[in-house]
């Protein structure tokens, strides 16, 4: 064993006793008594001696013997740092003097011991993977796979599903059952069509068109409204462009309306066709009115209802006028058209200034419309025409009457083959008033006898207002006219100074007369006075009288039978009467109105067996008579039933003759 | 549906004749011919626009095809076939006679270049 010195040269005072070299059998007994011997010099002498004592000196046998002189001789001991066993005689081979030269620094390490250590630096690579491997060996608890070093920390959530923890489930949900839909439309429309191609034809055609173009040419050269042909061509083609855009949905609106109508009145409807009272069976011989549609203007509505008229070519058509019987209540009026169709909304809507006072529509040519109004005026309405303004009206400077007129009646074309009318007024006189072009020019037909009470001298100035107008429908020259002052005038179209009749009718005004339709002798006539009263026309007294509680405004001959009216009275009531089943009473009296409504007027539809009564509120009423009412007269057996007119002239004549 | 009875006339002949009477008459026909060889529609009820297109393409296919008529009676059908739906016919001829049952505002049947007949319509 070598021991490595310090560099440094370490004198020792020791004895010279104390050899340098240790030697391997060395008595422990010797080294300590060397070492004593210092301590005992180091020490104090009171310690050494008790130590020396016990102990002797015995000398080794290897021992050099020196003598005393040597013996203290002084030996320096330099330490050095010199390795001894490093070669101190080191010789190389210089190439540069080519020759061997000794090396004098000579490497004086001596490695006595080395051992490789197990220590990693945290921060370099290797202990980084060495720290990533360490932290993993935890995680993973039991499973060290040594293998497995490079795995990354993301993948550690790959989890494989195994046959235990996971299964397939399936289900189905319902399938909708397949639905088959077809659906055929109509084919286009086909039409045929035949010709023949030969030369000659062609040939003929051609000649043809070259003629018309010619023609054509001529036509353009010699007249100049050609430009304003153009014109009004361009504007035509110009308004039926712009109409295609609305006036195309007019018509299929229309329809639509009729049939939400048609909807929502449904049972209406059906009752108005087919509904037959069951219960008349059980009712002897009385009767009801069925109530249908109601007929309602919201702008008519401070009106009263002044006159009814249906339409004879369409018998779903009726005119109602709108006005007030109120002197002091003048404002405006209206003439409506409504149908059965719609009752929701008019056809046709005219705003007059006044108040109209009486409509009367032509019988053939049903867009005609005369109508009278408050203020004395006359117009003629053409139903054609798109306009609000009447095609012809009278004005003050043409004859209009200077009272209201009461009523008007188209007549027969004239010889001209003029349309013309009748009217009665307030100021007494009747007036034909006849269409000629764009005109209407009067012609005073009568004047209404003064009336008694009035006294002598005025009586040309104060006149006899004409309330009612009927013509006769046979005998077209002979009319009808009834007065405020209760007297009913007959009258012909041929004596224009004189009346031919005079009958004391009413105490009051007679508010209505009219012919029979089917017997010629016989009218009817109501009043304000309670009464009505049938007449025949070649005897001065009633035939029939009839009382009804209240002043009776209306009345109306059915066109179905001779014996069958119906009057209408101010307290709301409709009284519906069959001569031939019963002389004396109304076979129907209802109530058709609220309280404090009047009735102002009734009209029978021509075809149907409704009636329309209009009221002071400007609603209008429609009612179906139940069989009752319209009965035919019972057959015997075996007998065929008779029809006609003259079965009905024949009822009639049947009642008066058991009178006389 | 249809019925075509084509009557080969011998027009060539008749013509030759007539001219052959007066050297007038020749230049008689020879303006009619000038003056004819418009247009001229016979007989359609197509709407306006469809009648104008149908007539122009008529005479562009007449005069293309002037020697032809199948060719130009293909052509015409062919076009009518994709500008206004299928099955539309076409006879072109100078002496025919014909009955034909065609859909509502699809015919139209006219002259052209003086002695040519076109028939067109729809029905499929």
């Amino acid at each position: 064993m070598s021991v490595s010195y310090k560099v440094g040269t370490v004198k020792s005072k020791q004895s010279p006793n104390v050899n340098t070299q240790p030697k391997a059998p060395v008595v422990k007994g010797v080294k300590t008594t060397g070492k004593k011997k210092d301590e005992e010099e180091g020490i104090d002498t009171a310690d050494g001696e008790e130590w020396m004592q016990g102990k002797t000196l015995v000398k080794p046998p290897d021992q050099l013997d020196l003598t005393e002189e040597e013996l203290k001789e002084e030996i320096t001991r330099v330490l050095t740092a010199n390795n001894p066993n490093a070669p101190q005689n080191v010789v190389r081979y210089s190439f540069k003097e080519g020759c061997y030269k000794t090396i004098v620094f000579v490497d004086q390490m001596a490695i006595h011991f080395e051992l490789e250590g197990n220590l990693v630096h945290k921060e370099s690579d290797e202990g980084r993977r060495l720290m990533a491997k360490h932290t993993e060996r935890e995680d993973c608890g039991g499973d060290e796979r040594l293998e497995n070093v490079p795995i990354k920390p993301g993948k550690r959530e790959q989890k494989v599903t195994n046959q235990f923890n996971f299964i397939d489930r399936a289900s189905q949900t319902l399938n909708n059952l397949p639905r088959e839909i077809s659906c055929q439309t109509e084919p286009p429309p086909r039409a045929n069509f035949s010709a023949t191609a030969n030369q000659w034809e062609i040939y003929d055609f051609y000649v043809e068109e070259l003629q018309r173009r010619e023609k054509s040419k001529e036509k353009q050269e010699s007249q100049f409204p050609n430009k304003e042909e153009d014109r009004s061509k361009k504007k035509m083609i110009q308004a039926e462009a712009q109409s295609d855009d609305i006036s195309q949905l007019a018509k299929p609106a229309e329809i639509i309306e009729r049939m939400v109508n048609q909807n929502i009145f449904d049972e209406v409807a059906q009752d108005f066709m087919y509904f037959e009272d069951a219960a008349d069976e059980f009712r002897g011989e009385k009767g009801t009115l069925l109530p249908l549609w109601k007929f309602q203007y919201d702008k008519a509505k401070g009106l009263s209802v002044t006159a009814l008229c249906w339409n004879h070519i369409y018998s779903d058509l009726f005119a109602v006028g709108l006005g007030s019987y109120e002197f002091t209540q003048q404002e405006r009026g209206m003439l409506l058209f409504y149908t059965l169709k719609n009752p929701s909304f008019p056809e046709f809507i005219f705003n007059t200034d006044s108040g109209v006072m009486c409509v009367d529509i032509h019988e053939q040519l049903s867009y005609l419309v005369a109508v009278g109004l408050y203020d004395g005026c006359v117009s003629v309405y053409d139903l054609r025409k798109k306009s609000d303004q009447p095609m012809y009206n009278s004005i003050a400077s043409s004859g209009k009457h200077t009272g209201a007129v009461w009523q008007v009646k188209w007549q027969k074309d004239d010889l001209d083959s003029n349309h013309n009318f009748f009217s009665v007024s307030t100021d007494g006189r009747v007036v034909s008033w006849t269409l000629v072009k764009h005109e209407i020019v009067f012609t005073d037909i009568i004047k209404l006898p003064p009336v008694d009470k009035v006294p002598d001298d005025l009586k040309n100035v104060v006149a006899t207002a004409g309330t009612s107008l009927d013509f006769h429908k046979q005998k077209d020259h002979h009319f009808l006219v009834g007065t405020e002052a209760g007297k009913i005038h007959k009258g012909s179209k041929y004596y224009s100074s004189k009346f031919l009749e005079m009958y004391d009718a009413h105490f009051m005004t007679v508010s209505c007369v009219r012919w029979n339709p089917f017997h010629p002798n016989v009218f009817i006539s109501c009043g304000w006075d309670w009464m009505v009263k049938i007449w025949d026309h070649t005897i001065n007294s009633p035939v029939f009288t009839f009382e009804l509680k209240s002043s009776v405004t209306d009345v109306a001959w059915s066109p179905h039978s001779s014996t069958v009216f119906a009057a209408v009275t101010a307290d709301g009531k409709v009284h519906v009467f069959d001569l031939s089943i019963n002389k004396y009473e109304a076979l129907c009296q209802q109530k058709v109105v609220s309280k404090k409504t009047r009735l102002l007027h009734i009209e029978f539809n021509p075809v149907h067996p409704i009636i329309i009564v209009g009221d002071d509120r400007g609603r209008v009423i429609s009612l179906k008579l139940s069989p009752n009412l319209r009965k035919k007269p019972k057959e015997k057996k075996g007998q065929e039933l008779p029809k006609g007119p003259e079965v009905e002239i024949a009822k009639m004549e049947q009642l008066l003759s058991s009178l006389r | 549906m249809t019925t075509l009875t084509e009557e080969r006339v011998c027009i060539n002949r008749d013509r030759t004749e007539r001219m052959a009477e007066t050297g007038d008459g020749k230049k008689e026909d020879a303006d009619y011919k000038r003056l004819q060889s418009f247009p001229l529609i016979r007989h359609t009820d197509m709407p306006e626009e469809m009648r104008v297109e149908t007539m122009e393409l008529c005479v562009t296919a007449c005069e293309k095809f002037a020697s032809n008529n199948e060719s130009a009676a293909k052509m015409i059908k062919e076009s009518m076939d994709k500008k206004f739906g299928s099955s539309w016919h076409v006879v072109i001829g100078e002496g025919f006679g014909f009955e034909v049952t065609h859909e509502v505002r699809n015919l139209l049947y006219m002259f052209f270049g003086g002695s040519l007949a076109v028939c067109v319509w729809k029905c499929s």
